[in-house]
């Protein structure tokens, strides 16, 4: 008993350097919102085309039988991080065979067409969630916001922000070659 | 003169309920909805500007989100259904008192132990301590010589 209490001071301090360590931790993010879409099915959605670009509209079906995983973007004019990831994801459909689809949220449309018009449009159909009712139901908390959703609907990654620099770049091909892989081993 | 006194009373008083971030065409037009509707907000966290409540925040998320509350009560859900609605949506995070379940045991159950931890230490430390105190008991002997010695100093005492 002695002894043990001998070492209390010792373990408190155990105890709380382990705690300061895991909050000093860089990586940590204290603001991350932990997402209960994981390993859930793709929400169910149905957003109509946005007019004028000449790609169709998104919803849960076109997400639930496809051969391969997708990426589903969710994106705004009027959000300026989304014009620099823009040009990632335009590189990861050209040169990685990706397949995009995008929500646009909360955009007029008029802005989101020229918009897409001045950067071009590399999503293969386009959601216009106008009242961001299917925002809510992505669980999405900002713009932009990317998805990885498996071939069979299954929401498999969620990237929080925009997809630019090496470390989120990154991280995203990675979560994409697993997607891919895990597809690979379903089929 | 009067008026413009009670103007801007009238203004000064109408203050603070401006600073709700609730707007006008928000509302419903029941007002026990609009009362339980509220009291829900309040309840629910914005995932955008974290650890402020829906009801006071100005995001855009967070309006939508209060719009949504707003329709699922007309839509004759009870508090809880609407609560568990967006608790489906955005996980346990969004609601400001987290349930308590396995994962939140340690929350919500480290304040009674830690309770309990220093009560019994308490209790065993009064308890030696008392035990001590039975140890100093006099004997007959000695109990006579210290009220002789009390008499004496007594006696001393101006």
């Amino acid at each position: 008993m002695k002894r043990f209490l001998a070492a209390t001071p010792i373990l408190i301090a155990l105890v709380l350097g382990a705690f300061f360590l895991w909050g000093l931790n860089p990586e940590r993010d204290p603001n991350a919102i932990p997402s209960v879409l994981i390993s859930q099915p793709v929400p169910e959605f149905d957003l109509a085309a946005l007019d004028g670009v000449g790609v169709p509209g998104l919803s849960q079906a076109y997400l639930t039988d496809n051969p391969a995983p997708v990426v589903v973007n969710v994106f705004a004019s009027w959000c300026v991080p989304c014009r620099a990831e823009h040009a990632v994801l335009t590189q990861m459909v050209e040169r990685d065979g990706v397949r995009l689809m995008g929500i646009n949220y909360k955009d007029k449309p008029e802005d989101a067409r020229a918009w897409l018009e001045d950067l071009g449009n590399p999503y293969e159909r386009i959601g216009s969630d106008l009242n961001g009712r299917a925002g809510i139901e992505w669980g999405i908390s900002g713009v932009p916001e990317t998805f990885i959703v498996s071939g069979d609907g299954t929401v498999l990654y969620r990237y929080v922000g925009p997809v630019v620099g090496p470390d989120a770049e990154e991280k995203f091909a990675t979560a994409l070659t697993q997607a891919r892989a895990i597809n690979g081993a379903g089929t | 003169m009067i008026r413009i006194v009670v103007l801007t009373a009238l203004i000064l008083i109408a203050l603070p309920l401006a600073s709700h971030a609730v707007e006008p065409d928000e509302m419903l037009a029941n007002p026990v909805l609009e009362v339980r509707a509220r009291a829900i907000s309040k309840d629910l966290r914005c995932v955008v500007c974290q650890n402020q409540d829906i009801d006071s925040s100005n995001a855009g998320v967070a309006r939508d989100l209060r719009l949504l509350v707003r329709e699922r009560l007309m839509a004759g859900d009870t508090d809880q259904q609407v609560l568990g609605y967006i608790q489906a949506r955005y996980g346990d995070y969004v609601l400001l008192k987290p349930p308590f379940k396995p994962e939140t045991y340690v929350l919500w159950l480290t304040p009674l132990i830690l309770f309990l931890i220093g009560s019994g230490g308490a209790v065993a430390v009064l308890a030696r301590s008392g035990r001590r105190m039975a140890n100093a008991d006099l004997s007959d002997e000695e109990e006579r010589r210290v009220s002789k010695l009390l008499a004496q100093t007594g006696r001393n005492e101006p």
